[in-house]
This record gives C-alpha cells, structure tokens and sequence, in this order.
C-alpha cells in the first residue's frame, strides 16, 4: 500500500504516476452516502453557538470581480475586521481574499487586525498562461504584502496526464510564495471524478501546499461535500503517514449557517477535531458571512433581526 | 479541541407519541383483552423504564384470531377484486407515512435502536413495502405465476424483534396484496409498533379481521403456527426457532417461507475503495447494533491490505457515537433486552477465551438500560465459535485471506448462507466473486441496502422461500 511518506525522491512523471494511481480508489456512491450520512448530525443550541463562531473565524472574506475597486476593497476589509457593529464580541474573519492588485488597498486597510490578506494569483481563474507570467503574478502579489496565495492548478494539464507538470508548477510557486501561505485550488468541478480529487490532492501536498482548495468559485460545481469528504481525507491521510498538517478550505456556493456547520461537521468526523482551527481550516465565501451573524443573533436573542441590520459591502 | 465542537444534545421529542397504559390483542377489527387476563410488559431497553402492557394471548384467543381472519378471507378479502384491495394498501401506505415520525420515535424508544435509523431507514422502507405491493394487487396475472393465482387463505405470520415495524410491512404487505388474511405476533420485547399498526388498519376502515395481531410470547407463537385453521407459515427469526416450526409443520398441508439466522462474510480484496469499504463494514455489523440477520459478521480482508484497513476501520469506529437511541446523533442504540445481551457478551467472551484479540473504542456506556460497546475480534480462525455462529450484536470478527478462491472457500464455509458483501473496483473479480458465493443476497461495494423490488431470503439454514419483489408474491399464491 503506498503512502504519501513513501514518495518518490527525484520526482519523474512515471515515479508521480505510479505513486498517484496507487492509491487506493474513490467510490463515487460510498463517498456521497458518508457525506450525506453526515449532513444529518444536528447541532443545536451551545454547539451551534460555538460552531458558528467558528465559522466566522474560518471565512475568507472573498471579492474577485473584475469590477473590484479600491473603495469596493476597503468597505470588505472594514467589514472582516468588524463583522458586526451592532455586536463586538463576533470573532473577526480569518483572511480577506482579493486580486493582487488590490492587495495593497487591503494591506492599509487592515493594518494592525491582524487579518489575514490572501490574493488569488497564476492567472486565476483559468490558470491559463505561461509559468513565468504565473511567477509574476505571484510575486507581485507577495511583495504587494499577501501573507497567503490562492493559486490554480493547470487542470488541463492534469487532466492530460502531465502530474509532472502541475507538480512543477505548484513548487515554483510555492519558492515564489517566500514566507506566505501557498493554497492550491484543484478546481474540482474541472477534474469531475473523485479518483482526480484524490489525486489531485495528493499531488499538491507533496508539491509543497500548505492548504488544498476545492474551486475557484468561477466554476460549477463548485465545494461539494463528496469533494470536501475526499479531500480531508486526504489531508488526514498524509498526516497519518508524514505527521505533517494540510489546510483544506472549501469554497464556492457555501451560502448558509447550514452549509457552514455540514462543513464543520465533516471536519470534525473526517479529518478530526485538530482541524478545527482557521490555520487549518478556511471558508472561501463573501454572502456566508451576514447569513452566520443573523443567526448568531438570532440564537442569543431569539428573533431575526431584519436583512438591513447587516451590511452589505 | 474536541470540545469546541462536542455536539449539544439533541433528542427527538417523545411527545409525539401517545401510548396507552395497557393495549389488548387485535382481533376481528378490535381491541380487546386475553381471555386469561394475562399480560406481559414492555421495556425502554435504553432505561429499562416501562412503555405498556400488552396481552398475552393464550391457545383459545389465536383460535378466535384464525376463525376472524377465515371469515374475513373467505367472505370479504378473497373475493373483493384487486383493484379495491390495492386501494386499501396504499391508504395504509399513505397513513404510515403521516405518521412516521411517531412510529420512528415509538420503534426507537420499544426497540433500542437509533432514532436516525427509524427515520431514515425502518419507516421508509415499511411505507415502500405497503406502495409496491399496493401495486402488485391487481397485477397478480401478469407476475408470471399463472393466469389465475389465487390466495392461500389465512397466513400465520411471526416476526422478530430487530425491525419490528418493517418485518410486519414484510409479512403483511404481499399478503394482503395477493388476497390472504393474517395473524401476526410481533415479539415479546417489541410489539408496540404491530398495535400502533393495528390503529392504522382501523384508521383505514379495513374490513375486521383482514389484520389480526395477537401478542405474546414464544408460547403464543406455537399455537399460532400449529393451528390447524392456517394455509400458510412465515416465520423470521433464528434458526433454533425456525427449526422448531419446520417439525410442526412437516406432514400437514401447510406452505412454509423461513427467513433464519445468518453469518454474512464482507470480502474486502485488495483493490478496494478502502475508506468507503470501512463505511460498508461499519454498516456491515453496527447498523442496528448488529441485531440484522444479514448482518457482515465476518471480515474476510485480504492478507496484504489487513494492516492497513484495520487501522482505517479502527479510526472510523471511534467516531461512532453510543448512546441515548431518541438523540439525533447518536449511531450505536441499546442492546434489545437483557437476555440478548447476556448472549452477546458470553459469545465475545468466548472467542477472546479461543484465542482472539478484543478491541473496542473508548466510549462511555449509559449506567442504565442494555449496552455493548462497538467491537472487534481479531486473529479469528475459521474453527472459532465466533466465526461460525450468529452474534447478533455488534462484534465483528475479522479474518484473513490470501486469494480469490481462498475468500470464496472461507465465506462459503458456513451453514448459513443469507448474505455477502464484496468489495473491489474490479469488475471481473466482482462478477467472478459474485458468481461463486452461496448467499441469497450479495452486495456490491455496498451492504446492509434494501429495496422491495428486491427478494430476499436465504441458502441452507438461513431459511427457504423469498421475501419482497416478483418472488416473494409467489409465497402467498397457489
């Protein structure tokens, strides 16, 4: 049985091949029964409370729009640092998320939070372009001040069988990452199979992620909880054999308290309790956020404040 | 950090059920008592606190059950054409439905299992079974049994204890489907969802005497099964039992199904989707705490992965959470009586005193009510006790093998043979495996999955006859 201790010294597409393809398969109907065995745990009450904290400390405060401007940026970083202000004892948000070139509007703005700033970088969504314009990308972000890198895989590229290549790819951002966090997005809705996530997963640690991302959110489907399952399996696996911790943070389509806490939930049964900290764990979302504080609200007072209690940035 | 995220408790409510102090037996379309005035009474197996009493009925109330549904068959079901029984069927079928979340608590707090089972699992199904053979009533030409099957008469049916509500849909549905009348006991420990039912035959305007439920206990149920007024005998239970019923039945003219005990091997080859194979074994031995006949109560796991899914499948079994049956989280339920587990514990007694390793994860056991940890035996031989009769709890004993044959050879050697589990992604090896195993059921990277379309029933001294599907009408025509 290979494990993820066992891999290969120089790295060879056929070395990559054999260890990736000896894992052991995914099977698609089992995956989705766990996954959906586990959406009906029922957190309620003090859980629910503690779990929605949680979440909030998880989210990546996210906006990728081609449309973003400096003061679009600047009203989400006030909004990571100050969920609610209607409540200042909410948690803040684990990171604000964000083009490279808005990085430097988010750095001023959350100057002395203590917030994280993640920049999606190597062409994202599509990761379509040469490695060196990828670097670039990267490095800029870095030096703009981006303590954490969302980078894509080159789907494509895995997809045609070159492991070799997206592996390369993955270190030489991660060399270009210096001393910020390197997440790679699989973009699991490109790769379709669960045996690809499994895969993919494992190819991107061994490459050097610090965090395994499901999506990109540009594409559909998105996080969903087979996907999610697989991949903490995969992070819990690798630390079985290497003692070694992989973040994992789902994005995409992750709208609700409910989706929220289904999350949480894998988490815990999947890859263990450890994983329930945001150095481990993360959420890409934007419309999440107001939904967990009107039901933090909801909870400690017992009625549902109004939508135009929450600000929407 | 495991605290940060212990989940709060989260019990379904039991206002949802209306139980009454004392519930007499159902005959001829109405409750009354035993003719003796006996009683027997009904615990919570998770605090052994009491439910009700039921009657026990003696030789004289079966007697007075039989002529009811021999005049119900013979006068009113029988000839009713099958257009209008069907309606009758799916009226219950409806009714269940409306009213499964009372009978999902009701059967959790009677049985000890798992309000998320009876939820998802027992009361789905039980409405499945009454839908399908609604259907099946006015097709009964077209099921391949001749151009004019007719009923049996009047059907002495007894059920056991691990799903009690779905093993009376079992019985009761393709009956009434194919024209016959019943008389059914529940069992001693768990017959209060068959009186509930009993309620929904009045809710449905059943014609008296279609459904008769006599409670009681082992006692009830021979007199039951060797009344000379019934055509037909279907028994699920253990083998000991089933055994007993073949004698009384042998010599006279009755038709006979029994569904028996089991020690179905799950077959994990090499080439396994592990994580979900250690789902698949996990719901192989623990759903219903291992109280399933055809329960995966024999690991046979390739030699050169063992290692390996061992550990897989002993991560997975510590967050299997035990405890209060009505909570919405909880996996593992209570043990359903006391005698069942005073079995459980001197059959995993034994195979440790034979030479097997015990290992269960660390949970904390309710001080009241009927409990048994999750376990495993490994290092178990072929010859172990063990590894050859039923348990019926949730003890799993694991095996080797080294080869295809070798895994074939060793699932097979086994007087029972109800059901199979085999896991690879190999096609070819599935079909081959599949092929050569003498078990009525096999599943497919799965176990523990059932369907009304599918029949059910057993090779060698799991029983005879088939239960749901095309094949089971056949136990009910002539």
């Amino acid at each position: 049985m290979p494990n993820t201790a066992s891999a290969p010294e120089a790295v060879t597409e056929r070395g990559l091949r054999a260890f990736l393809h000896g894992l052991p398969a995914v099977d698609e109907v089992g995956a989705a029964a766990r996954a959906q065995d586990l959406a009906t745990r029922s957190v309620k009450t003090t859980a629910k409370a503690r779990a929605i904290d949680l979440a909030v400390s998880m989210v990546d405060l996210t906006t990728l729009e081609g449309a973003d401007t400096p003061g679009k940026v600047r009203a989400l970083c006030a909004k990571a640092a100050l969920p609610d202000p209607e409540d200042r004892t909410v948690p803040t948000v684990g990171a604000v998320c964000v083009y490279p070139d808005r990085v430097g509007t988010a750095v001023e703005a959350l100057r002395g939070t203590g917030i994280g700033i993640a920049s999606v970088a190597t062409a994202f969504p599509s990761g379509r372009a040469p490695l060196e314009a990828k670097l670039a990308d990267t490095r800029a972000a870095v030096a703009a001040g981006a303590s954490e890198i969302d980078m894509v895989i080159d789907r494509g590229a895995f997809l045609a069988g070159d492991h070799l290549k997206v592996y390369e790819e993955i270190a030489a951002v991660k060399e270009a990452c210096g001393g910020a966090h390197l997440k790679v997005i699989l973009e699991t809705g490109e790769l379709a199979t669960l045996d690809n996530v499994r895969r993919a997963s494992h190819l991107a640690i061994l490459a050097g992620a610090d965090f395994i991302k499901t999506s990109t959110g540009k594409v559909s489907p998105a996080s969903t909880p087979p996907v999610l399952l697989v991949m903490l399996q995969a992070v819990r696996d690798h630390h079985r054999d290497t003692g070694r911790r992989i973040g994992v943070k789902p994005a995409g389509g992750i709208r609700t308290t409910k989706d929220a806490i289904r999350n949480l939930v894998l988490v815990d049964e999947i890859a263990g309790p450890d994983w329930l900290t945001p150095d481990l764990f993360r959420i890409g979302a934007s419309s999440l956020l107001n939904d967990l504080l009107m039901q933090r609200t909801r909870l400690s007072t017992g009625v549902y404040p109004g939508p135009d209690h929450y600000t929407q940035d | 950090m495991a605290e940060i995220f212990e989940y709060a408790p989260a019990p379904e409510s039991r206002s949802v059920v209306s139980l009454r102090e004392n519930y007499g037996l159902f005959v001829d379309g109405g409750f009354a008592p035993a003719e003796s005035g006996e009683t027997l009474t009904s615990l919570n197996p998770a605090d052994e606190s009491m439910l009700a009493t039921v009657a026990s009925a003696g030789p004289a109330d079966v007697d007075r059950a039989v002529t009811a549904a021999r005049l119900a068959q013979e006068n009113v079901w029988g000839p009713m054409g099958g257009v209008e029984r069907g309606k009758y069927l799916f009226r219950i079928a409806r009714i269940l439905q409306e009213r499964s979340r009372e009978l999902a608590v009701l059967e959790s707090m009677d049985n000890g299992k798992p309000v998320k089972e009876t939820r998802d699992v027992d009361l789905p199904l039980v409405a499945a079974h009454f839908f399908y053979h609604a259907g099946w009533a006015d097709k009964l030409h077209h099921a391949g049994l001749g151009t004019d099957p007719r009923p049996l008469g009047v059907a002495a049916q007894v059920v056991p204890w691990n799903f009690p509500l779905l093993m009376l849909a079992w019985k009761i549905a393709p009956a009434l489907a194919t024209g016959n009348t019943v008389v059914l006991k529940p069992a001693e420990t768990t017959p209060l969802t068959a009186l509930v039912f009993a309620e929904i035959c009045q809710e449905a305007d059943l014609p008296p005497g279609v459904v008769n439920i006599v409670t009681g206990a082992g006692e009830t149920g021979r007199a039951l099964v060797e009344h000379p007024g019934v055509d037909k005998v279907a028994f699920t239970g253990s083998t000991a039992v089933g055994r007993g019923i073949a004698r009384a039945v042998a010599g006279t003219d009755k038709r006979l199904t029994l569904e028996l005990g089991g020690k179905g091997a799950n077959i994990v080859h090499d080439d396994a989707a592990l994580d979900q194979a250690v789902e698949g074994i996990v719901s192989g031995i623990f759903f219903n705490q291992g109280h399933v006949c055809c329960a995966g109560s024999r690991l046979l796991v390739q030699e050169s992965i063992a290692d390996e899914l061992l550990a897989r499948l002993k991560e997975r079994m510590t967050r299997i959470r035990v405890g209060d049956p009505l909570d919405k989280n909880t996996d593992l339920g209570a043990i359903n009586s006391a005698d069942q587990l005073r079995r459980i514990r001197e059959a995993t007694d034994s195979g440790e005193a034979e030479g097997a390793e015990r290992w269960s994860p660390d949970c904390d056991l309710p001080s009241e009510g009927y409990w048994f940890a999750p376990t495993l035996l490994t290092g178990v031989g072929q010859s172990h006790r063990v590894a050859r009769e039923e348990v019926f709890g949730p003890v799993l004993s694991v095996l080797t093998f080294r080869t295809p044959e070798e895994a074939v050879a060793k699932a097979n050697n086994t007087p029972y043979g109800l059901s199979a589990g085999v896991w690879t992604e190999k096609g070819s090896r599935m079909l081959w495996t599949a092929e050569r195993l003498r078990a009525g059921v096999i599943w497919s990277n799965t176990f523990n999955k059932f369907d009304p379309t599918s029949p059910f029933g057993g090779y060698k001294e799991s029983g005879y006859g088939r239960e749901g599907g095309r094949h089971g009408l056949e136990a009910y025509l002539g």
